[in-house]
């Protein structure tokens, strides 16, 4: 078999995840396939397979702190974290977002692990930042289009960068895990240090972002009432 | 203390194990789940090999792994009913402890660093850190809501079934990344990416790595999958092998892999589900958004693993 024979197990990742089969399923049979094409038998694989599974068992590492983020959710975690952003009221959409994105930030960077767009963005982020500027003016369909759009940003790039500051976040241990196999010295802290400034960055960049709407919004209503004052003359 | 290292890691594994063990036969005695018995299969076989993993033979293992693999494949996981609480019930408890409730998962964080810094068990202090460091917080959680301890395990098999099986997706992809390196894929995608991109050039390697997770990320749309895949291929042998940090070269590659999930279809959980839920006119509108921003996030993170990496 030529040497390029062995990316059938890329090949298998890539049509397994379009066609959204079974993902466990899809990343064993990718093992298989690359292994009988590297021209070892499926015993070999077997032996393959189970050690290095077990070698990787730290990537799972995450699982143990699910008691105490389990305990804490049944006793309010979730609605003390909605009583404090209620008292953001006053605020612009823009630097509500703004807020809102550092706080899932910071969700992440202590491994509190939400589904945030079910748990914050439905009943509260959007509620509250559509409130925020129908009170400026802000009422034509395609803001209520763009706030809601933006609310599902905030939610995206908080989550996204802000959950490998977590020493146990399953990402961190992932590349740990990867690049440890591969023979390099690699460890969570470190890992999750080296995510810190990008954590920062993006924080920075969202504010820019979110401070250009707070600007894009205002100008759609000012021309709006613009419109609206020379439609009566 | 050091040579406590590999027992006291062995024991964080068996924890989980008691974990993973706790949630199949719970899962069994449910009668409320539609596919009890081959749930409760599933995560018993997992807690068998987190709890006996460094005794079984790797073939066993193996086969255990694979039976898993076709249980998930066969949709035999699923779930019952759990005690979340009602609303009131949580914002009752919510308003007694006010924001105590925090304290818990702020202490884990900070113990976790605390002892992975005093690193006092040898190369394993990291992950034995996050052992620890979780049963303390679940202990001080325990304190602080004094829970009945029925309570403390219901909602830990909860949680580990809500998480379920994609919770165990990096583990597999870890697993897959070791395949991948024992059959020679690197070096294959390497000899490929080799024809483009100039051999010994930090920066053309940075710009491929990035590129690459980008890229592989919007087709499959998940992150950690483009990372097994990318950097075997691209980023050990162009970024790594010229003396790219690999702690540094790691952790940006992670998230630039990210910008590619923000523009992607395929990453239905983050930008369909919004769609769904806020009920919006544009089925693409969140990706529209994000498009410009990830833009930015992703030269930034090119310059940043150029700069700070070598």
């Amino acid at each position: 078999m030529p040497e390029w024979f062995v990316l059938i197990g890329v090949l298998v990742i890539v049509v397994g995840f379009l066609l959204k089969l079974d993902v466990i399923a899809v990343v064993i049979v990718a093992a298989l396939a690359t292994t009988l094409a590297a021209g070892k038998s499926f015993l070999e694989f077997l032996d393959l397979l189970g050690k290095s599974f077990v070698d990787n068992r730290a990537v799972s590492l995450f699982l143990l702190t699910l008691p105490m983020i389990a305990l804490s959710e049944r006793y309010g975690l979730k609605e003390q974290a909605i009583a404090l952003i209620s008292r953001l009221r006053a605020l612009t959409p823009g630097r509500f977002l703004t807020i809102y994105t550092v706080i899932r930030q910071l969700t992440g960077i202590f491994g509190i692990r939400i589904s945030g767009m079910v748990q914050f963005v439905r009943p509260i982020v959007h509620p509250m930042t559509s409130a925020a500027a129908q009170s400026r003016g802000s009422r034509s369909e395609s803001d209520t289009e763009t706030v809601k759009a933006e609310s599902a940003l905030s939610e995206n790039i908080g989550n996204f960068f802000g959950q490998n500051g977590f020493v146990a976040a399953s990402g961190v241990l992932l590349i740990v895990g990867t690049l440890t196999e591969a023979g390099y010295e690699v460890t969570p802290e470190l890992v999750a240090a080296a995510s810190l400034p990008m954590i920062v960055i993006a924080a920075i960049v969202a504010a820019v972002h979110f401070w250009r709407l707070d600007r894009r919004l205002t100008q759609d209503t000012t021309d709006a009432s613009e419109s609206a004052v020379s439609g009566r003359e | 203390m050091s040579d406590l290292g590999p027992g006291l890691l062995e024991a964080t594994f068996v924890l989980i194990g008691i974990l993973l063990a706790t949630s199949g036969i719970r899962a069994f005695l449910d009668h409320s789940n539609p596919r009890r018995v081959t749930t409760s299969a599933f995560w018993l076989l997992l807690a068998v090999i987190f709890a006996f993993g460094a005794v079984l033979p790797d073939r066993v293992a193996g086969i255990i792994v694979l039976v898993i693999g076709l249980l998930s494949l066969a949709r035999g996981v699923k779930t019952g009913t759990f005690d979340e609480g009602t609303p009131e019930d949580r914002t009752a408890h919510a308003r007694r402890l006010g924001n105590r409730i925090f304290a818990p998962a702020l202490s884990l964080a900070v113990i976790a660093v605390l002892i992975s810094t005093w690193a006092p068990f040898g190369d394993q202090s990291g992950s034995i850190a996050i052992g620890i460091a979780s049963v303390l917080a679940l202990v001080i959680a325990w304190a602080l809501t004094r829970a009945p301890a029925p309570a403390v395990v219901a909602q830990s098999d909860r949680m580990l079934q809500q998480v379920g099986p994609i919770g165990m997706l990096p583990q597999f992809l870890a697993m897959l990344g070791v395949v991948f390196t024992s059959a020679g894929v690197g070096e294959v995608v390497a000899n490929a990416i080799a024809k483009i991109v100039p051999e010994g050039n930090q920066l053309a390697g940075v710009i491929a790595y990035c590129a690459g997770m980008a890229l592989f990320t919007i087709i499959v749309g998940n992150t950690f999958a483009a990372f097994t895949v990318i950097t075997t291929g691209i980023g050990i042998p162009f970024v790594i092998a010229l003396g790219g940090n690999p702690v540094i070269v790691g952790a940006v590659a992670m998230t630039t892999g990210f910008c590619g999930t923000l523009v992607t279809p395929m990453a239905a959980n983050f930008n369909a589900l919004p769609v769904g839920l806020l009920e919006m006119k544009n089925n693409y509108g969140v990706i529209k958004a994000q498009a410009p921003l990830a833009a930015v996030l992703f030269v930034i993170q090119v310059v940043l693993m150029y700069v700070w990496a070598f």
